[in-house]
């Protein structure tokens, strides 16, 4: 990403659906100091890793803890597009990096 | 501590904790703890009744385990890691072809007799797993599921579910568990090496009704003085073992279905068994709609109905493999919980009935501690 520091961090804004937040105590929007890569950009693996590393009643929650994948009925929206089915490894929108967007975690509509 | 018993309650929906004193005629209900999660069970060690394990799920955000230290008032959660043993490998989907073997779920916690840090879990996909730092960490138990027969278990309608587990209350390297739907299984090594014990069964609905696996053991109970006897509620028959399961033979007799899914043993009175008798084995409901639970003074084979505070006409909940348990008291209570939400507690053995609470989500669990 032009312009920005390799190895600074980024400030991502996120929020939880209800059970998570619950679960990690918190309420409304967080913000996650999260170390960029060397590209300065931050993947949701990064997000993520942070996010657990605060709050590690959320390990499995969101992604299964062997093998790492996003959980079936949890999804990833960001800039008003589903990010759910994008290689978690790959760079989050720019406006996610630089806080002025949510990265928004949901449970999907589903049961009852 | 205050005599009385604490009632231990899993739901679609959350926990909830019932507590009495000896009267057992009112009641303190607290909860809903873990709120929209599905408790599918939740026990008090009995080295340590202040200590509680509780298995906590959804479909949506998975499985955590959480423990309370303080007889239920508050809860922490613990280790929700339940790594298989090696190379997972598969077991047979329900069109019979491999599928690779997934955790889902844990479905039984059975805390140890003497010590309060040492938990089992019996999961979904079919494990066995202990932990011996009070839930901390999770490690697998493989003997059970690779002892050979593992590639052949098929899941129940409810999930490949270890979901029964009896301690030896004398031989502490014996362990017996039940596994929908391959059977039962024992351990006299402390969970190193395994074998089906399952001869006797007879289940019409798989190609071999005789096979040595593959039988869709409901539940299996035990009386702690007797921990040779067992007593099965399969999905058709009710069986009974007096050799601590090497072999089983059927104790239906009377009763208006063999079907169930719960059974449990008088706490004072070892031949005094307790099943809920369910219609069929696709509607799941108790027979005419009445809810009745039937119990054997004799081991079996000669059941009476318990109707007394039970409703009698359009009745249509069933009562989950779980839900059913006995307190110590020097009168046994007997307690089991529906699908409808309600609890009910019989303070005479079973004579007449009493519902605690009437509308709480789904029960899956109930579980009784006595406490002195």
């Amino acid at each position: 990403m032009e312009g920005v520091e390799a190895g600074s961090v980024a400030r991502v804004r996120l929020t939880l659906p209800h059970h998570l937040r619950n679960l990690a105590g918190v309420a409304g929007e967080l913000v996650l100091e999260v170390e960029r890569s060397g590209e300065g950009e931050v993947s949701l693996v990064a997000v993520l890793d942070a996010l657990e590393a605060h709050f590690p009643v959320l390990r499995g929650t969101i992604r299964d803890q062997t093998s790492g994948t996003r959980r079936p009925f949890v999804r990833f929206f960001a800039c008003q597009r589903d990010l759910s089915h994008e290689p978690m490894t790959a760079p989050l929108p720019r406006e996610v990096v630089d806080g002025s967007e949510v990265l928004i975690v949901l449970g999907a509509m589903a049961g009852g | 501590m205050k005599k009385g018993v604490r009632v231990l309650v899993g739901t679609k929906k959350g926990a909830f904790v019932l507590r009495s004193d000896e009267g057992r005629a009112k009641w303190e209900v607290s909860g809903p703890f873990f709120g929209g999660w599905e408790i599918y069970h939740a026990k008090g060690s009995p080295a340590d009744p202040d200590r509680i394990y509780a298995s906590q799920s959804t479909g949506w955000f998975g499985q955590l385990i959480q423990r309370s230290d303080d007889g239920g008032r508050s809860f922490s959660p613990v280790g929700n890691e339940f790594p298989y043993d090696g190379v997972a490998g598969t077991h047979q989907w329900y069109d019979g072809t491999p599928h690779p073997w997934e955790f889902a779920r844990v479905w039984h916690l059975e805390p140890a007799q003497s010590d309060p840090n040492t938990v089992y879990a019996g999961v979904e996909d079919a494990a066995l797993f202990k932990s011996t730092d009070g839930g901390t960490s999770w490690q697998e138990l493989s003997g059970l599921r690779l002892h050979g027969s593992g590639p052949f278990w098929q899941p129940g309608a409810g999930g490949l579910c270890l979901h029964t587990i009896l301690l030896h209350p004398t031989k502490p390297d014996r362990i017996t568990v039940a596994i929908s739907s391959a059977g039962s299984f024992r351990t006299d090594d402390g969970g190193r090496s395994w074998r089906p014990i399952n001869r006797g069964l007879r289940s019409e609905q798989i190609p071999d009704p005789t096979a040595e696996v593959g039988h869709c053991v409901h539940h299996i109970a035990m009386h702690p003085k007797h921990p040779d006897v067992l007593f099965m509620q399969k999905h058709w028959d009710v069986m009974r073992s007096d050799d601590g399961g090497d072999s089983w033979r059927e104790i239906s007799g009377n009763l208006p279905s063999d079907f169930g899914f719960v059974i449990d043993v008088h706490a004072h009175e070892p031949e005094t068994l307790y099943v809920v008798p369910i219609k069929s084995d696709s509607e799941h409901f108790p027979p005419d709609g009445r809810l009745r639970v039937y119990r054997s003074r004799s081991g079996g084979n000669d059941w009476e109905p318990l109707t007394k505070g039970l409703p009698q006409e359009h009745c249509y909940v069933n009562v989950m493999r779980d839900a059913m348990a006995v307190d110590r008291l020097d009168e046994c209570g007997v307690y089991f919980g529906t699908t409808g939400g309600q609890v009910y507690v019989s303070r005479n053995g079973g004579d007449s009935w009493t519902a605690i609470v009437q509308s709480l989500p789904a029960v899956l669990s109930v579980e009784v501690q006595t406490l002195d």
